[in-house]
């Protein structure tokens, strides 16, 4: 078989931060070669490189026999490397045919060619979509046939899917796997990246393995199996990944919700949350687990339903009333929605609680301010040149214990989590664990949205699942696996669990 | 400090200060010497302190405008209105001193320019209409009312108006009050920046306002009140223009807005917010009197010195800008 493309030694840093230290990586003509890794192995960025997105430090790119030096995706795309993001690049507002064909629109449109063209290019995947429609319109699944389509028109020979499943319902997942296999058996390469290990083994014919911006190794799916794979991926086994557990006795009820919705993305949920319990929310991307957790701390309103924190009834209309209940959030944006970037690592710590810490002027006690954030410095390990040197000088994992410093200073009973550990490496994935479990140590209630399972199974006491809205059910350590999971996660069941809350 | 600092791999970037960063952050400052010692050498007359008061009393209605200004675009919004909240001002004042005590025509003023930032700044803080948008539409509220209130007049204050009068002409040993006002009202407002959890939290919201009120601050309080404060510091320059010439007019400060936000804009402030101190709007606001003075000074026609200070004012950005600008 034909190598249709080999990277070499790839490196790329940002600021201090090594993201790929000398990567290869190959991908023959008409192979489906997964990506694996945890999140921050590198898999996007090394992808960005391939896609012309980014620029690499050291290290080479080979199309066919030609070292190419791409400087923007219209370069790669010239040589046949599309790359499908998670976040679909697509005019929303635009029709599916102008989508498709947005490059090479001519300045005089001939509609109806275009629209036979576009709807050529769809039914040859198998899909039929009317080329007129608006982009918005149509659902993910179709969103993402789209952006294929818009690749193909283009005679690409390289295909990146980044994650392309994460959004869809089963059934539209099995779709594009479908599509996949076409697309492979064209001659097609494809380099697939997925969480989804069963699905992996499904499709791919050879799996990369990549840790901490390295190649770990690359194999025939058919000489692993997904036990091989995930310790090349963690790199370390499961128990000292996520540190040692503290004992922990479960208290009395701190959170309790009853049937809340929000009348579109979270239906009649139950749920409660007792002191000194870690409770983890499964689902797929754009299951609610979001919604429902803003819609706890404040940042949305409810439609309908009750709140009760440690058995009163809280009404939250902004998260300032979601904090005075003394509940705490990690939003799972870091960047737009935990931290002010351009600010001191001092500033960002104490934003939550500032009370203490002030005259009754509005004047700010500085040296009780520095005293306050050196404790939590310390005791949250935030690796930093001076608390003073703003937030964005601080690698992902620091930034997000300053987030997490901002509520340890708060000081909560109950503490949400919305996918603590992403963009983090996986040193600073352990801290993040014990810390997590030592707020629960000291008697605060945890709950914990990842869509990593490892990270569930081995953080939470038991762990929720939502689909499209609803909670589908709860499961307890024995019973953890991908499998059970996932068939909660995605096969629609006749009647959701819902009418009692999961214990 | 002139060598980039040790490989700081685990804590972020390596750091280092070079001519532009230099040039970035004091670059609005340099542009001010350089104005002085152009305006020195062009005229004899410039550096006399007739000539400085003389600058320093016109630019003193524009700078406290330009300090409610800062606060607003520091959240990320802008108000367009302080020109015609000013001339409402004015107009406010000048009537009730006419009949009621100096204490009230004053407060009247001042209260009628806070509710007219309470509205505006209502208006996008919790109803999330665009600042650009709402502060337009409060600027024709604002000059209309002023119309209205002075039935399209200009009024005289004569004597009743003497306090407001003697603020506007009067001195402590040689400096006019006016420039004291400003003086004070700069260092209240550095301070307030500075040290205060309000000043810090306004500079955090236009920083990233999502971040700050998922941190449990109410985000839409502080937003309306730096619409508050910009109104009440525009009725003030009002007030002092007024004091000033001694007659209250609703067609004054047509314009100041704009003037306000080149001298926030020159002081390195991004209207993006979040970024821009008290100091460097000070500085922006005499780099606009000195090049409006020194065009007088060199007899420059006056439409000519409109284009002049156009140009300036790009000349200025550009130096700002420049270590972004070399950095493409």
């Amino acid at each position: 078989m034909t190598t249709l493309v080999e990277l070499t030694g790839i490196r790329k840093s940002f600021g201090g931060v090594h993201a790929l230290r000398g990567v290869d990586f190959a991908l023959r003509a008409g192979e489906v070669h997964a990506l694996l890794g945890e999140n921050g192995a590198g898999k996007s960025t090394l992808m960005r490189v391939l896609g012309g997105e980014y620029v690499a430090d050291g290290g080479t790119v080979a199309v066919g026999d030609e070292t190419q030096n791409f400087r923007s995706p219209a370069d790669a795309l010239q040589r046949g490397i599309a790359v499908i993001h998670q976040e679909m690049a697509l005019a929303t507002d635009l029709t599916v045919a102008e989508n498709i064909f947005l490059a090479e629109i001519p300045s005089l449109i001939s509609w109806g060619d275009l629209n036979r063209r576009a709807t050529g290019l769809i039914s040859s995947l198998g899909f039929d979509i009317d080329p007129r429609s608006t982009v918005c319109d149509l659902s993910l699944a179709h969103q993402q046939v789209v952006e294929i389509a818009k690749a193909l028109s283009r005679n690409v020979r390289i295909i990146v899917f980044d994650e392309p499943t994460a959004v869809l319902a089963v059934r539209d997942a099995e779709r594009l796997l479908g599509i996949i296999r076409t697309l492979r058996d064209r001659g097609v390469g494809v380099i697939y990246i997925s969480h989804r290990l069963d699905e992996v083994f499904r499709i791919a014919d050879r799996i990369t393995v990549m840790k901490d911006g390295a190649s770990v190794k690359t194999v025939d799916r058919t000489e692993v199996e997904i036990g091989d794979v995930i310790n090349m991926m963690v790199g370390r086994s499961l128990k000292a990944l996520f540190g040692e557990d503290v004992e922990r006795s479960p208290g009395k009820e701190v959170l309790r919700v009853e049937d809340l919705s929000d009348g579109s993305r979270v239906k009649g949920v139950s749920l409660s949350v007792k002191a000194g319990e870690i409770v983890g929310l499964g689902g797929l991307v754009g299951a609610g687990r979001t919604e429902l957790v803003r819609l706890i701390f404040g940042a949305e309103k409810a439609k309908s339903g009750r709140i009760l924190i440690n058995g009163k009834e809280l009404k939250p209309r902004s998260p300032r009333d979601g904090v005075r209940a003394g509940i705490g959030l990690v939003p799972e944006n870091r960047k737009e929605q935990g931290v002010v970037l351009d600010f001191p690592i001092r500033t960002n710590a104490t934003m939550t609680k500032l009370n203490p810490l002030v005259n009754v002027f509005g004047f700010i006690k500085r040296a009780k301010e520095r005293a306050t954030v050196d404790t939590l410095a310390a005791r949250l390990r935030i690796k930093a040149g001076d608390l003073g040197d703003p937030v964005s000088s601080l690698s992902g994992g620091n930034q997000q214990k300053v987030v997490l410093a901002k509520w340890f200073h708060a000081d909560g009973t109950l503490l949400i989590f919305d996918e603590p550990t992403r963009g983090v490496d996986v040193g600073a994935k352990t801290e993040i664990y014990s810390l997590i479990k030592s707020l629960a140590a000291e008697g605060r209630a945890v709950l914990v949205i990842s869509s990593e399972h490892l990270e569930l199974f081995g953080l939470c006491d038991r762990v929720l699942v939502m689909r499209e809205g609803h909670l589908t059910g709860s499961l307890e350590p024995q019973d953890y696996s991908e499998e059970k999971l996932l068939k909660l996660a995605m096969i629609s069941t006749s009647a959701p669990l819902q009418q009692e809350p999961a214990h | 400090m002139g060598i980039a600092m040790t490989d700081l791999a685990e804590t972020g970037p390596r750091r280092s200060i070079n001519i532009s960063s230099l040039l970035h952050r004091y670059g609005t400052f340099v542009i001010l010497i350089a104005l002085l010692i152009v305006a020195t050498s062009m005229s004899d007359v410039f550096l006399t302190q007739r000539n400085l008061l003389n600058v320093l009393r016109q630019i003193s209605g524009t700078s406290l405008m330009a300090v409610g200004m800062l606060f607003v675009i520091l959240t990320r919004g802008i108000d367009l209105s302080v020109g015609s909240i000013a001339a409402l001002g004015s107009v406010i004042s000048a009537i009730l001193i006419q009949h009621y005590s100096p204490g009230v025509a004053i407060g009247a003023a001042i209260i009628a320019g806070g509710l007219c930032g309470a509205v505006s700044g209502g208006l996008v803080a919790y109803l999330k209409l665009p600042p650009f948008v709402t502060t337009l539409a409060m600027m024709t509220i604002a000059r209309g009312l002023s119309y209205i209130v002075s039935a399209g007049q200009p009024i005289v204050m004569g004597d009743p108006g003497a306090l407001i009068t003697s603020f506007g002409s009067g001195s402590i040993i040689g400096i006019p009050y006016p420039i004291i006002l400003m003086v004070i009202v700069f260092a209240l407002a550095g301070i307030v920046l500075v040290f205060t959890r309000f000043g810090r939290l306004v500079k955090a919201i236009g920083s990233n306002a999502e971040a700050v009120r998922l941190s449990g601050i109410p985000v839409a309080h502080y937003t309306m009140s730096v619409y508050v404060i910009s109104g009440v510091l525009a009725a003030i320059a009002g007030i002092v223009s007024t004091s000033r010439t001694g007659v209250g007019s609703a067609n004054i400060g047509v314009g100041a807005e704009l003037d306000a936000i080149a001298a926030v804009v020159i002081g390195g402030a991004s209207l993006m917010g979040g970024r821009g101190g008290v100091a460097n709007t000070l500085i922006g606001v005499l780099v606009l009197g000195i090049i409006a003075n020194m065009m007088n000074l060199a007899r420059v026609p006056g439409y000519h010195q409109q284009v002049f200070m156009g140009c300036i004012i790009i000349g200025a950005m550009l130096l700002q800008y420049a270590s972004t600008i070399f950095k493409r």
